[in-house]
């Protein structure tokens, strides 16, 4: 009986992918048609060749790894094209309904029928879980690129002037980013052999007592080195949460615009910048 | 027992440590200075720290204690040369020394003991430009 069922799956393997096929076209998802089907193509190949008495009642069967890795090779890929988690089900559960439905257009004894589709069912839903785990690894894998990515671009050191650099920070600051900037701030420093540093803060959209915490870590490391920290960009509303947390930032020479840190730094240094006339 | 050696130079005293600090040399080193402080009668000391790759807790409250010592006794203090990964290590310590003023290497240490010597009590530590 069983033997029916595989011979008849692997003799209907073209009706399987064209069955399969159709479904897909007919949801909205359908897109880059040749990929696709050559995908669906692989999957197919290596589910039914896998398929066989024995593998038929094991769904962990060793047979399977070649499919399972052609089909986490596809959600992945999927995950990291902008496939909806959705799609990337439907696409799974679609070939499950193929099968499902090859089967009952060709195995007439319906006890065979019913007992074969539910162990079919068995092993391809545990290949749907499959394919979330495989598109959540690649929807983990492009964010934590973009995360280090971000960090690597957003901590530019300029310098301004000889002897001030000047460093802007925008997006929120953590821990790990702090590092990151204090690193990078410090390094600078030392390399350039400047004497003031400024911490633009006008694009870090919320201050709260742990980035406050950071920035002033980021002072007295600074200072610890020998050159004085400049923080500009506080904008109204930082001032306000600012004191309105009771965050003490008296010991620290803070300003409005970047504009008017220069101007402090420039006379700090006694150089003096003027129109020419 | 190994010695730190402490140059004299002029009105200033010039510290440069290039080994690893331990603790026994550090607390040899605190008592030699005061001591050539007043044997000197030093307006300055200047503590070159850029080959010290590790400083703890313990060497950092050395490197204050010094820092206020000097000053008590009319010395100003200047520690030059701190290694970034230093100055963050002592930040997590959550020492900042605040007791002792910084400079980022030899040349500009000795322009602001310099120039605190002209002025006084200076109230910044960043040095001020002599050349003008």
């Amino acid at each position: 009986m069983q033997n029916n069922t595989i011979t008849v799956l692997k003799d209907k393997k073209e009706q399987v992918l064209d069955l399969w096929i159709e479904m897909q076209t007919s949801e909205d998802s359908y897109f880059n048609a040749e990929d696709q089907n050559a995908d669906s193509q692989e999957l197919v190949d290596a589910f039914l060749n896998a398929l066989d008495a024995d593998t038929l009642e094991n769904k962990d069967a060793i047979g399977f790894d070649r499919a399972k890795e052609v089909l986490m090779g596809i959600s992945v890929s999927r995950a990291k094209q902008g496939f909806s988690p959705r799609e990337t089900g439907i696409y799974l559960f679609s070939f499950k309904e193929a099968i499902l439905k090859t089967l009952y257009d060709n195995v007439k004894d319906p006890v065979a029928l019913h007992s074969d589709s539910l162990k079919i069912s068995r092993i391809l839903d545990n290949m749907a879980i499959l394919t979330f785990e495989g598109f959540i690894k690649g929807r983990e894998e492009l964010i934590s690129r973009q995360t280090d990515e971000i960090t690597e671009i957003s901590t530019p050191v300029i310098r301004v002037w000889d002897g001030i650099v000047a460093l802007p920070i925008i997006g929120t600051l953590d821990s790990s980013r702090t590092q990151v900037v204090m690193e990078s701030l410090l390094q600078q420093i030392v390399e350039t052999g400047s004497t003031i540093a400024i911490l633009d803060i006008s694009g870090v959209p919320a201050v709260d007592t742990l980035v406050a915490q950071h920035l002033i870590k980021t002072v007295s490391a600074t200072r610890l080195l020998g050159a004085e920290c400049i923080i500009s960009g506080i904008r109204p509303e930082i001032a306000q949460i600012v004191v309105h947390l009771g965050i003490d930032l008296s010991n620290i020479i803070t300003k409005s615009t970047l504009a008017s840190a220069l101007q402090t730094a420039f006379a700090m240094l006694q150089i003096q910048v003027s129109n020419k006339r | 027992m190994d010695r730190i050696p402490i140059l004299k130079m002029g009105d200033f005293l010039l510290v440069t440590i290039q080994v690893d600090l331990y603790d026994q040399l550090a607390e040899n080193l605190e008592t030699d200075l005061v001591n050539s402080v007043k044997k000197f009668d030093s307006k300055g000391v200047l503590i070159d720290i850029s080959s010290v790759a590790i400083i703890d807790s313990f060497m950092g409250r050395i490197l204050g204690n010094i820092g206020v010592m000097s000053k008590i006794m009319g010395a100003e203090a200047v520690i030059v040369g701190m290694q970034p990964a230093v100055a963050i290590t002592l930040v997590e310590l959550g020492l900042t020394l605040t007791g002792i003023t910084t400079a980022l290497n030899v040349e500009k240490g000795m322009e602001l003991l310099r120039s605190k010597m002209g002025l006084g009590y200076g109230q910044n530590n960043y040095h001020d430009n002599n050349t003008e």
